[in-house]
């Protein structure tokens, strides 16, 4: 009766993405399990975020399978594909400036308000219900990540570490099962990525599937079940930290290679 | 009440002129609040105007389905023309809705049932005071309503950073769609009623330097909440009236007005937060 259990979350297969005759990405393949935390780890310009660009569907791949849940997101829009479960974050930070953050999270509830334009304009009380609902949420949402006693400001007046989070209380909104996070620590000092881990933790044991890019190993080796790194659009190890920080192609990625 | 008959007399085309007036600032304020900068809803004006006006000339439809098509007309018009415009954005969506407008206009100037340049004569005074109130209420109660539901958040997370709102779920294709078919209900709902108490209309009035006009009473009065494009409108309605004395000054000084706006309060007149913050200040000097 129940369709078979799904191992993996997101799988990506023999993925390839070029513009013109630049290669980005070629045969690139990892599966994402359920449940987890992944890292996708290399050095700046391996194409670590075209990869979550294609996930997303900002961009379409050249080549290759996505598939989330057993399912293809190759050819969905990008709202279609949050629809499915898949919310991101950005590497530079995305939130909506001139709202305030309540609503901001409410942005991301936008697919699960169900009202149509009549209950709208008629203020009808299954409209009213549901915006409620969606305040509560919200609050909630921001209480997570230690926000709520800020609901009513602005987000632009947020400090960096706090638009970072907002920005996750905001993906967390559209209900994922699989949360993208591209380099969420970037610019943190170090208190608030102690911080930041412990929730990312908390966040993956409240059920949700993490997949993150990251520079800070440290972060990284701490924090993640596996990891995959990208070198040149090609991923040259997957495994566990362990495996990944004695790989020697990672340590020549990272460090160059020694004179002979 | 003598002197309101007197006053209503001389000034009642003035006063439902400033009621059109911020129906059709409502109207560009709606496509505003979705981040598009369209010129398209004086052309939008006169299909309203148009349809209306023929069919009460020719058919003799009852008034309030007249306004309806009036709004329906130029509402299906930019559903067509929305799907490929509004891949556009910015100044470039600008030039296209303006490109829009000049079709619309020399449309009409050539086509023989709209009486060529000529324009449409002898339209039946139709539209009454309460008319114009009630449709405005209208409008601005929906208005209201919509911003502060989710569809309203999302024109507003469009404005801000289309790609984020994508990534939220939102289908932005569809909800500037929304906005600009709404929008342009609500300017041929104002094309309509402007029809029926000017008795006269032709295509010089949908022209070029309306869509400007239109836009500029939005901005004058400010975007941020709905009180700005109706302060707007009524401002740049009354000022060359009150200005009647300085005769041929009048439009300098008009212009000079919206300059120094544009400079010292680049927000608008109206900008919410601005006078929130006014009025937190004067409460604690009163403490």
């Amino acid at each position: 009766m129940n369709a078979p259990q799904q191992p993996n979350l997101l799988s990506i297969r023999n993925v390839g993405k070029h513009f013109g005759g630049l290669h980005v990405l070629q045969d690139v393949s990892f599966e994402v399990p359920a449940g987890s935390i992944y890292g996708l780890i290399g050095p700046n310009g391996a194409g670590k975020t075209t990869v979550f660009n294609l996930i997303t569907g900002l961009l379409t791949p050249s080549a290759g399978h996505i598939d989330f849940q057993g399912q293809s997101l190759i050819g969905l829009e990008p709202h279609r594909i949050t629809h499915q479960g898949i919310a991101r974050t950005f590497q530079n930070i995305r939130i909506f400036k001139e709202m305030d953050l309540l609503e901001n999270v409410m942005v991301g509830m936008h697919d699960h308000l169900n009202y149509g334009g009549f209950g709208i304009f008629l203020n009808s009380p299954a409209c009213r219900a549901a915006e409620k609902k969606a305040r509560e949420r919200a609050l909630e949402l921001l209480s997570w990540v230690g926000l709520d006693h800020k609901a009513d400001m602005l987000a632009d007046n947020l400090s960096y570490g706090d638009q970072r989070k907002l920005e996750f209380a905001r993906a967390l909104a559209t209900e994922p099962k699989l949360l993208l996070l591209d380099e969420p620590v970037a610019g943190m000092n170090p208190s608030e990525k102690t911080i930041l881990m412990e929730e990312i933790n908390n966040i993956r044991n409240r059920g949700y599937g993490v997949f993150m890019i990251e520079h800070d190993m440290r972060f990284v080796m701490g924090l993640c079940d596996r990891i995959a790194v990208l070198n040149f659009g090609r991923i040259i190890a997957e495994g566990t930290p362990d495996e990944v920080r004695n790989n020697p192609d990672v340590i020549e990625a990272y460090l160059g290679k020694e004179d002979e | 009440m003598e002197w309101f008959n007197d006053f209503w007399s001389t000034y009642s085309t003035l006063v439902f002129s400033v009621g059109v007036h911020a129906l059709l600032a409502l109207s560009i304020w709606l496509t505003l609040s979705c981040g598009l900068l369209s010129l398209a809803n004086a052309a939008f004006m006169g299909i309203g105007a148009y349809v209306a006006a023929l069919l009460t000339v020719n058919l003799d439809w009852s008034f309030g389905t007249v306004l309806l098509a009036g709004g329906i007309a130029p509402a299906l018009v930019a559903l067509i023309i929305g799907a490929p415009v509004l891949r556009l954005s910015g100044v470039y969506l600008a030039m296209a809705t303006l490109a829009f407008g000049e079709v619309v206009r020399i449309t009409v100037l050539n086509l023989e049932i709209t009486g060529g340049p000529e324009g449409l004569n002898g339209i039946p005074l139709a539209t009454e005071g309460w008319h114009i109130a009630l449709i405005l209420a209208i409008t601005v109660y929906g208005l209201a309503r919509l911003r502060r539901s989710k569809v309203g958040r999302a024109f507003e997370a469009i404005k801000e950073d289309e790609v984020a709102a994508r990534l939220m779920g939102i289908n932005v294709d569809r909800y500037k769609l929304l906005a600009f078919s709404l929008g342009a209900f609500i300017a041929g709902v104002a094309g309509a009623l402007n029809a029926h108490f000017t008795f006269f209309i032709s295509p010089r009035e949908y022209g070029f330097e309306n869509a400007v006009d239109i836009l500029t009473m939005a901005v004058l009065g400010g975007t941020s909440s709905l009180i700005g494009p109706m302060l707007g409108s009524s401002i740049l309605t009354l000022l060359p009236e009150l200005l009647r004395s300085l005769q041929d000054f009048r439009s300098l000084v008009n212009g000079a007005v919206l300059v120094l706006v544009v400079l010292f309060l680049p927000k608008g007149l109206w900008e919410s937060r601005r006078i929130k913050a006014f009025f937190k200040r004067l409460k604690g000097g009163q403490a």
